[in-house]
C-alpha cells in the first residue's frame, strides 16, 4: 500500500469516493439552502419550498432503501415490513412533537382529549423529553427488530416464509395502531405539529434545517455501510447470502451476524422516519401498510441491489415518479409499480447500477 | 494453553498426566472421534441403525457404503446438521457432539467438505481462504479486525498447496469443479482442524486432479484425523488403510481393502452388485 505515503489531501482528493462526499455534503448543507432561501422567489434557480420537502422526503426513503438493501442486498433477508421499523421510528418522534403541540390547558393531545383520558398513558412517560426521544426513536425499532429477529433466525425461517412473516408484522402493527385506544391516535395518527425544541416547525429555516439533517443522516449512514461492507463483517454477510452452512461449518454463528445487521437495519430505518415525520407534518398507520414495505423492496431492487449507491438512486427515482405519477394518472400507480418490479426482477437483476455498468462496458 | 499438548500426543493415558479442559479438544487415549450406539430417524426410517465405531488421532480412514447406507446423515449427526435420537457422538473424550452447534463444532476442530462443492461464489480465492481461516469469528472481531502477516503467509501456503495462488483475486465462481473442491479443501485447511470430513472429494475431477487429491490427503493423513466418504474404488484403494463398510446405517464390516473386498456379506450388498 504506497498510497499511505502520499499527502493527506491528496490521498482525499485521489480516492473519488472522498470527492462524492465532499460534493454531497457541499450540495446539502449550501447549495440547496442557498437556492431555496437566498435565491429570489422569481429567479430561475430559485428552489421551491414544495421541492426542498420532496427532496428532503428522497433522503429520508433513502435512507430506508440502504438499511434494506444491507439485510437484502448483502445478507439475502428479503423483509417485507420494513416499513414498520419506519413508522416506529416516526411514531417515537412524533410523540415528542404532539407533546409540544399539546393543548394549553388539559396538556393532553387533542385525540386523548376526545377519547376523555386525563392523563398520558405510560408508555408516553419520557416523551417530553427530547433527549429520551432520540434513544426512543432507534431503540424501539431495534428492540422489535430484535426480539423478532432472534426468534425468526433462530428458528432458521428463511426465504420466501421469512419474508411473509415480516409482511404479518407490519400488517398486525397497522391494525394495533388502527384502534384509538392503542393511544397513537388511531386512523388519524399525529398531525398538527406546531414546534420543536421550542422552535416553529412550519417556517422555510426549520424546513431547510431539517432537510440538511436529513441529508448528513443519510451520508453518515452510507459511510458507515461503506466501513461495514468492506469489513470482513460484510464479507460475512455477503457469504452468508451465498453459502449459509458453509458459513457455519467455518464456525460462525449466523444468528449473531444476521441478528447484528437486522437490527442495525431497523435502527436506521427509525431514524429515517423520525427525519420524515417533521417534514411531512404527519404520521399515520398508512405508513406500515404492507404496500409501502413492498414499495422499499421496490427501490432497492430498482437501484440495485448489493450496491450501496444503486438504493439512494432507486428511491429517489421511484419517488419522483411516483409524485408526477399520482399527480397525472393515480389509478394507474399500483399498476405500474408492479409492472416496474417485474421487470427490473426479470431484465436487470441489478437495476439501475447494473445496468449502467453494462452500458459503460464494464464488467460486474 | 496446557490442553494443546493433549491435542497432538498419542502416547497413551496415564492417570493424572493431565487437566480436563472444557471446549479443548482431548485425545490422550488416542481416539479422535467416537460414535456409540447412534440411532437417527426421519419419520420412521433409521437413518442410522445403532451405528459405533471409532476414529484413531492421525488416521486417514474411508467409509462406502451403497446408496441410502447413511453415509450423509453420520457427516449430519457429526457436524451437529441433525441431532441423534439416541446414542453418543464424542470428539475426543471430552467433547459431546450432540450438545453442540455447527458452529461450535467447526471451531472446536471439525472441518466439513460437502459432496457438492460449496465454497463463497462472489468472494476471490484469497477471500474464501481468509474467511475460513482459523481466528477469532465473532461479530467484533470481523468488523474491526486486520489480517496479520502470519495470517497472510499462512493463506499464501495454503494457496500452494492447492495450486491456487495464480488465481487469489479470481470471483471463486468462476473456478472450474475440480478447482472448486480444491478450494474447498483448502478452507478445510485453513480453519486448521483435527478433523476432516470429506464427502466424495474427487467427484466431478478428471483423473489428473483425482491423483492429486490422492497425494494431497496422503501427506495431510497423520497430521490430520481424516474421514473420507467415497464412491470411487480406486481412489479409495490409493488411500485407504482402513475401510469402513456402511450398509442400513451400521457398521457392515471394517479392515483394511483386502479383507473389505473378500468380506461375502459386502460382496452381497456393495461390491458384487
Amino acid at each position: 500500500m504506497h498510497s499511505n505515503y502520499q499527502p493527506f489531501l491528496l490521498r482525499l482528493l485521489g480516492n473519488s469516493r472522498w470527492v462524492g462526499y465532499a460534493v454531497a455534503l457541499t450540495v446539502i448543507c449550501i447549495l440547496i439552502p442557498v437556492l431555496n432561501l437566498a435565491v429570489p422567489e422569481d429567479s430561475a434557480l430559485h428552489l421551491s419550498d414544495y421541492t426542498v420537502s420532496l427532496l428532503g422526503k428522497i433522503l429520508c426513503y433513502a435512507m430506508v432503501a440502504l438499511a434494506m438493501d444491507l439485510v437484502w442486498g448483502y445478507t439475502g433477508i428479503l423483509s417485507l415490513g420494513h416499513g414498520i421499523f419506519f413508522a416506529l421510528g416516526g411514531y417515537a418522534f412524533g410523540m415528542y412533537l404532539m407533546r409540544e403541540a399539546a393543548d394549553a390547558g388539559s396538556q393532553l393531545p387533542n385525540f386523548m382529549v376526545f377519547l376523555d383520558w386525563h392523563e398520558y398513558p405510560w408508555y408516553w412517560a419520557g416523551s417530553d423529553s427530547f433527549i429520551f426521544t432520540l434513544l426512543l426513536v432507534v431503540l424501539a425499532p431495534g428492540l422489535l427488530a430484535f426480539i423478532f429477529g432472534w426468534f425468526a433466525f433462530r428458528s432458521r425461517i428463511k426465504g420466501v416464509y421469512f419474508s411473509i412473516i415480516t409482511q404479518a408484522l407490519t400488517y398486525a402493527f397497522m391494525l394495533l395502531f388502527f384502534r384509538n385506544e392503542t393511544g397513537f391516535g388511531g386512523n388519524n395518527g399525529f398531525t398538527d405539529f406546531k414546534t420543536i425544541l421550542g422552535i416553529p416547525i412550519a417556517t422555510a429555516e426549520t424546513r431547510i434545517v431539517l432537510f440538511a439533517l436529513s441529508g448528513l443522516a443519510l451520508l453518515a449512514m452510507l459511510w458507515m455501510s461503506h466501513r461495514i461492507v468492506e469489513s470482513k463483517f460484510g464479507r460475512v454477510l455477503t457469504a452468508i447470502r451465498d453459502a449459509e452452512s458453509r458459513v457455519m461449518f467455518s464456525g460462525y454463528n449466523p444468528l449473531h451476524y444476521k441478528l447484528a445487521i437486522w437490527t442495525l437495519s431497523a435502527m436506521m430505518c427509525g431514524v429515517a422516519g423520525a427525519l420524515y415525520v417533521p417534514q411531512v407534518g404527519i404520521i399515520n398507520p398508512s405508513e406500515m401498510s404492507p404496500a409501502n414495505s413492498i414499495e422499499i423492496a421496490i427501490w432497492t431492487a430498482v437501484g440495485g441491489r448489493g450496491t450501496l449507491i444503486g438504493p439512494l438512486i432507486g428511491a429517489g427515482a421511484v419517488t419522483a415518479l411516483k409524485s408526477w405519477f399520482t399527480a397525472s394518472f393515480p389509478e394507474y400507480w399500483l399498476y405500474f409499480l408492479g409492472g416496474l418490479f417485474i421487470v427490473v426482477t426479470l431484465y436487470m437483476p441489478q437495476g439501475v447500477m447494473g445496468l449502467g455498468k453494462k452500458l459503460l462496458g464494464k464488467k460486474s | 494453553m496446557n490442553g494443546q499438548e493433549n491435542m497432538t500426543t498419542d502416547d497413551g493415558y496415564v492417570s493424572g498426566s493431565h487437566l480436563l479442559q472444557p471446549g479443548v479438544l482431548d485425545t490422550s487415549h488416542g481416539v479422535v472421534l467416537y460414535l456409540d450406539d447412534v440411532t437417527v430417524s426421519f419419520d420412521g426410517f433409521r437413518a442410522l441403525n445403532k451405528l459405533s465405531f471409532s476414529v484413531d488421532v492421525g488416521e486417514l480412514r474411508c467409509i462406502i457404503g451403497p446408496n441410502g447406507a447413511g453415509k450423509t446423515t453420520m457427516m449430519d449427526s457429526i457436524t451437529g446438521k441433525t441431532r441423534p435420537d439416541s446414542g453418543s457422538l464424542f470428539f475426543g473424550q471430552t467433547l459431546d457432539l450432540t450438545r453442540m452447534s455447527e458452529a461450535e463444532i467447526a471451531q472446536a476442530g471439525i472441518g466439513r467438505k460437502f459432496q457438492k462443492p460449496t465454497v463463497f461464489e462472489q468472494h476471490t480465492v484469497f477471500e474464501n481462504l481468509e474467511l475460513a481461516l482459523k481466528c477469532d469469528k465473532r461479530i467484533w472481531h470481523s468488523l474491526f479486525g486486520k489480517l496479520t502477516g502470519q495470517q497472510r503467509d499462512a493463506i499464501d501456503e495454503i494457496m500452494n498447496t492447492i495450486v491456487l495462488q495464480e488465481l487469489a483475486n479470481s470471483r471463486a465462481g468462476l473456478l472450474s469443479h475440480g478447482q472448486k473442491q480444491w478450494l474447498e479443501i483448502g478452507m478445510l485447511l485453513a480453519q486448521q482442524p483435527q478433523l476432516l470430513l470429506l464427502d466424495e472429494p474427487v467427484a466431478g475431477m478428471t483423473d489428473h486432479e483425482t491423483e492429486r487429491t490422492a497425494e494431497l490427503l496422503n501427506t495431510l493423513a497423520g497430521k490430520h484425523s481424516i474421514v473420507v466418504v467415497e464412491h470411487d474404488m480406486d481412489f479409495v484403494a490409493s488411500i485407504a488403510r482402513k475401510v469402513t463398510v456402511l450398509h442400513e446405517g451400521s457398521v457392515l464390516a471394517e479392515g483394511d481393502m483386502a479383507t473389505v473386498q473378500s468380506n461375502e456379506q459386502v460382496i452381497e450388498v456393495y461390491l458384487g452388485r
